[in-house]
């Protein structure tokens, strides 16, 4: 035997590098980690846009007196539970219960719309009162940052959506359970970004 | 000049040695001459102090790094002539892949060339930073520039006149530039008097040049702005103090007034054509205009 | 229908209508070709719908090589203008026509020829050197070359419905705002490039997964050859930058089409801040296109003299310090903004810290030669042609990294010179020493030697008489994007510049009948042991062309040059022999997902230039409909029965192989 196939032969003493080509789970986890960190970078760039922009209010108004406390705080309270029961409903989903399944995840959909709504409550108030986006690079650079994560929360429960009919049409075959893997990691990296929202942008605006 | 070797598919590729040494001789020379062309005009012609510090560190780079350029070029060249398939005197070391001795070295060399040069950027980042004043002991000269569409004003601020595509100095004098825009990026070079800055809008920007003879220099756009962008070009007219003095009498003698209204009409899109001055500017006219946004107050551009 | 009318198609310019007319007359003739003869369903099934990376590698270099003529073109017009339009002499392009020639003369030779030049190389080659049978997601890879497709059309269609932006390859604002570019010009820019950047970027995730998650068994990272690592480097670069150019360009859109103010002058908008951004992207973007080609011709190097690669592992470290450090400069396009001394130079130092880990790689190419036994093929004559002149303009690029320096030389010719000297002498060298060295592995016979070494004489020579013309003229003052110029004594300098763009041009049109008469002669110069170099890594233990599964035994590696390691223990002790026994293999089935998101992308950016909501609306649905018929897609894979693989082996007889 050669020294490679030897070394297969001995497949816990092989170092992960040398064990030829992985399973395709870990392939596409992999895949979808890269996809999310390029979108984490989007996002650092909109995160940088706001930074320079949070000052040029154009003599309009600044977040101090646009952003409400309690509101932010309901929002966040939902988004970060709804990563909570997320996390359950992967838990049904490796375990393969369907009615688990669509028991966590239908709470966390709720979680997720509700959150959408009051953001969007908080958008077309702004926009009433004459605080949109075109008024001043600061809150053009507001919209952009928090409608863009709104924007991936509201592609991330289409995505549900239509996971949770693959569950009901198909079952829980390996292109199923990890599409909900990747589901969970994109729903999960939201959350986090949401966390550099509420602080850079909410509570920055309070300081 | 790569001889190639007498490759059988190939046959009349062949180049005798001596044949290429002429080539060589002939670009050298051709090579040669278009450098020495380029001396009479230009960057590699200065006629200020900020330009001559400037060829100088272009001199004294390019010959530090031909030092190293030249040689690996010649090195390619030889090895791969030396160590062709055909020549049976090359030693052929199939299993030779590394030596430490040899790393070390690849790794100075550069490492040495780029500490040198790193000295040369910043020393000469900070003496020749644009904002920063020239030493000189004659005051300087304060003049007020801003890039229109498609067109140059250059404004006297404490001679209260004003001058469009044409900018007179005095020779021997520090000129000490602030720099606006009305819409977009332009930048205000003068190649034979050196560094050029960026003109941006509701921005000032800071340059300090001087002519050190008198002459005639042209000046231009360096960053491109539209369909009358190659014709923003201005004259920088330096000349003796006194001749200085007289134009600056007479231009307060001819011309209109420049204030917020006729600066209106230089506004309008239009491609220059020739030079005019101002008899009379308002006060405090260049911060007005680098101070807010002419987006308001411009004509939009049409298709 | 939004903003368009009839009013959009140019009829009143006939360079333009011309042209059109041309090309279209051209495509239409393709298409009447194709249907005539029947080839729909082989061209359907075996290359518009294939998931195979060889496959969709080759469709990115002809793309590539399609859009190189069209760039070309451009590059034609821009010279011919300069060399007539002295003194007072306008030339015959208007600058309203003129600008829009140079601005897509740079986006298309970047963003559609450099770019899919490089990934279409590194798609062909990646999985054959890791000895793998197809990247981790062959599916995207189709959607990631049909959606760049989809830029290509969008910008071509430019050409004659409507215009093109008028802003320079990177559209700075404010010229790049609705203020000053009010048509349609930097619309068509703005989403050509988002929907080719998404496929960039998918192909990024794809390439850099396959690198790090699929290799043969044994080959670790000390294993995995050269090229694999500057593709992996690439590939880094591409995920981390090309986020940055997606936000940017919607920060633009955003301002253009719902009138936010990221980079307007008025309202807090700072375009400074979009130089910032774009360049974040722009610089490590020019290290995407040049670190593979660093990569084939550490290949060829090695290949051609018979040795291994020198300094193996500091190649390999210089290559990940350029990735990092390419993050670090992106502030040296911008000198002359106003920074101030501290930064200038911290940023002019770093960009020359760069030029430390290039030069070690240099030196390393040049002592692989040293002790080689070098055979001048083709891609050597492009090799030692790199050496040369990269090193001329790697030079001049130190040179604008030392701020004052730079203080007169930005945006000059000049500075002209210098990217199109590292480009060329760097990208460009480097694809046509990949293309040479690669094409009998991907069909099956060589190329044309002489007519090879005859397109490199035409290239090389060509671009030194077209650009060292320019060092001069930046030198003289001449600044870049010029329309006329005065100054005559600048037009002999442009007349020499255009004869170099013409002998360029004479070695594009000779790269074309090297392809006509490569075919035509194609039996005398077939590849019949799959190894035409006597090549060191693994691609070259497969037949030439492979077939669909690579290798019908994933190959064991045991060190660095794995195949030449494998022949030197052939017929020795350690020759494991050859393996008759086979397994059914799994092929992902054709996909035509790539093709209709791609369709879809055209009718969404369309209608989005032109304000066409309805229009954009049915693109959008028509991309979600095809993204969900793909969810649903259940018979994803074919299997190839171990008998089959077993009589292709027969049939190929690499008796001598131990694969």
């Amino acid at each position: 035997m050669s020294a490679a196939e030897q070394a297969l032969a001995r497949t816990e003493a092989v170092p992960l590098s040398l064990r030829g080509p992985a399973a395709t789970r870990v392939v596409a986890g992999y895949g979808f980690w890269l996809f999310l960190l390029s979108d984490i970078i989007i996002f650092a760039a909109l995160f940088a846009a706001y930074a320079v922009l949070s000052g040029e209010t154009a003599g309009g108004p600044t977040g101090a007196t646009l952003f409400d406390k309690t509101h932010v705080l309901i929002e966040t309270a939902c988004l970060l539970a709804s990563s909570v029961t997320c996390g359950f409903g992967s838990l049904a989903v490796q375990s393969g219960s369907r009615n688990s399944t669509y028991f966590w995840m239908a709470i966390t959909f709720i979680l997720g719309v509700t959150f959408l709504s009051l953001e969007l409550s908080e958008f077309s108030h702004m926009l009433e009162i004459g605080a949109g986006p075109s008024r001043s690079a600061f809150l053009s650079a507001f919209f952009t940052l928090v409608g863009t994560h709104g924007l991936h929360v509201t592609i991330g429960l289409c995505w549900l959506i239509v996971m949770l009919l693959q569950v009901a049409t198909l079952g829980f075959q390996p292109m199923v359970s990890r599409r909900f893997f990747c589901f969970g990691l994109f729903w999960h990296a939201l959350d986090i970004v949401w966390i550099g929202v509420f602080t850079i942008v909410y509570l920055g605006a309070h300081l | 000049m790569h001889t190639a070797s007498r490759d059988r598919m190939s046959p009349e590729v062949t180049r005798t040695p001596r044949g290429s040494a002429r080539w060589l001789r002939a670009i050298s020379m051709t090579g040669a001459a278009l450098l020495m062309a380029s001396c009479n005009e230009g960057v590699l012609d200065p006629h200020g102090p900020v330009g001559k510090a400037e060829r100088v560190i272009l001199y004294d780079s390019t010959a530090i790094m031909l030092a190293v350029v030249i040689p690996v070029i010649v090195l390619t060249l030889v090895f791969a002539w030396w160590f062709r398939a055909r020549n049976s005197q090359a030693r052929y070391r199939p299993d030779w892949e590394y030596s430490g001795r040899i790393e070390m070295i690849i790794w100075s060399i550069p490492a040495l060339i780029i500490l040198f040069l790193g000295g040369i950027a910043w020393t000469g980042s900070h003496d020749l930073d644009p904002p920063m004043p020239l030493a000189e002991s004659t005051a300087p000269l304060d003049i007020e520039v801003i890039s229109l569409d498609w067109r140059w004003l250059f404004i006297y601020p404490h001679e209260g006149i004003a001058s469009l595509n044409r900018l007179v100095v005095p020779a021997g004098v520090p000129l000490r530039f602030r720099l606006t825009s009305t819409t977009v990026m332009n930048s205000f070079f003068v190649p034979q008097l050196g560094s050029q800055i960026y003109t941006m809008p509701n921005m000032v920007t800071r340059l300090n040049l001087e002519a050190d003879q008198t002459g005639t220099f042209e000046g231009l756009s360096a960053q491109f702005s539209g369909d009358g962008f190659s014709d923003m070009r201005f004259e920088l007219v330096s000349t003796e103090t006194e001749a200085f003095k007289d134009w600056i009498k007479t231009t307060k003698t001819q011309g209109g007034v420049l204030d917020k209204n006729t600066f209106q009409e230089l506004l309008t899109p239009a491609k220059a054509e020739g030079a005019q001055t101002y008899a009379q500017v308002s006060e405090g006219l260049f911060d007005w205009v680098s101070s807010r946004s002419m987006a308001a107050v411009a004509p939009q551009r049409g298709q | 229908m939004g903003r368009l009318t009839w009013a959009a198609i140019p009829f009143d310019q006939p360079v333009v209508m011309i042209a059109s007319g041309t090309v279209g007359f051209v495509i239409f003739c393709v298409l009447a070709l194709v249907t005539v003869k029947g080839w729909w369903p082989y061209l359907w099934r075996e290359w518009i719908t294939s998931v195979d990376h060889k496959r969709i590698g080759v469709m990115y270099i002809a793309l590539a090589l399609l859009m190189l003529v069209r760039g070309f073109s451009d590059a034609m017009l821009m010279r011919s203008q300069l060399a007539l339009a002295a003194g007072h002499a306008q030339g015959y392009l208007p600058p309203e026509h003129y600008d829009q020639i140079f601005s897509a003369h740079g986006t298309i030779m970047i963003f559609f020829v450099a770019m899919p030049f490089v990934i279409g190389l590194m798609n062909f080659v990646l999985p054959l050197q890791l000895g793998v049978r197809d990247v981790a997601f062959p599916v995207l890879n189709s959607v990631g070359f049909w959606l760049s497709a989809a830029g290509v059309l969008l910008v071509n269609v430019s050409l004659v419905v409507g215009e093109f932006a008028r802003t320079g390859w990177l559209a700075y604002p404010p010229l790049s705002e609705v203020a000053y570019s009010p048509g349609v010009g930097v619309d068509y820019y703005l989403w050509s490039l988002q929907i080719s950047g998404l496929g960039t970027l998918l192909s990024g995730i794809n390439l850099t997964t396959t690198i790090l998650k699929l290799r043969a068994p044994g080959m670790g990272y000390r294993q995995m050859p050269i090229f694999c690592w500057t593709a992996l480097a690439s590939n880094l670069l591409i995920v981390a930058a090309f986020p940055i150019l997606t936000a940017t360009f919607a920060m633009l859109l955003l301002d253009r089409y719902c009138g936010f103010h990221f980079f307007t002058n008025d309202f807090g908008g700072n375009p400074m801040m979009y130089i910032n951004l774009i360049w974040c992207w722009g610089h490590p973007e020019v290290y995407i296109l040049i670190l593979p080609a660093f990569g084939v011709f550490s290949e060829v190097v090695a290949t051609f003299s018979g040795k291994p690669l020198f300094g193996r592992r500091s190649m390999v470290m210089a290559t990940m310090a350029i990735c990092v450090l390419s993050f670090m400069v992106w502030l040296h396009h911008f000198f002359t903004m106003g920074a101030g001394a501290d930064v200038n130079a911290i940023f002019g130092i770093l960009s020359m810290v760069i030029a430390i880990p290039t030069g070690v790689k240099i030196f390393n190419w040049l002592f692989t030669m040293y002790g080689g036994r070098i055979r001048f093929t083709v891609p050597v004559y492009w090799t030692i042609g790199f050496m040369v002149t990269f090193a001329i303009g790697g030079m001049t690029g130190v040179l604008h990294a030392i701020p004052p320096a730079d203080f007169v030389l930005h945006n000059s010719l000049f500075l002209v010179a210098h990217f199109h000297n590292v480009i060329i002498g760097g990208v460009v060298f480097g694809v046509m020493a990949g293309i040479t060295y690669w094409f009998p592995k991907a069909f099956g016979f060589t190329l044309n030697e002489r007519l090879g070494k005859a397109v490199f004489w035409c290239w090389f020579f060509g671009f030194y008489l077209a650009f060292m013309p320019l060092y001069v003229l930046g030198l003289m003052g001449a600044t870049r994007r010029m329309q006329h110029y005065s100054n005559m004594h600048w037009q002999p300098l442009m007349l020499v510049a255009l004869a170099g763009a013409i002998l360029i041009l004479l070695g594009i049109a000779l790269t074309g009948v090297q392809l006509a008469v490569s075919i035509r002669r194609r039996e005398q110069n077939r590849d019949v042991t799959g190894d035409p170099w006597n090549g060191r890594t693994l691609e070259w233990s497969t037949p030439s062309p492979p077939p669909a599964w690579n290798f019908s035994h994933l190959p064991p590696v045991g060190r660095t040059d794995a195949f030449w390691a494998m022949k030197q223990q052939r017929g020795t002790a350690q020759d494991p022999g050859i393996k008759r026994t086979y397994e059914a293999i799994h092929l992902p089935r054709n996909n035509p997902t790539g093709f209709f998101l791609a369709f879809c992308a055209v009718v969404l950016g369309f209608s989005l230039i032109w304000r066409i909501w309805w229009g954009a609306e049915l693109g959008l649905l028509g991309a979600i409909v095809v993204g969900l018929m793909q969810a649903w897609r259940t018979n994803g894979e074919i299997e190839v029965p171990a008998e089959k693989v077993a009589a292709y082996e027969r049939l190929h007889g690499l008796k001598e192989s131990a694969v």
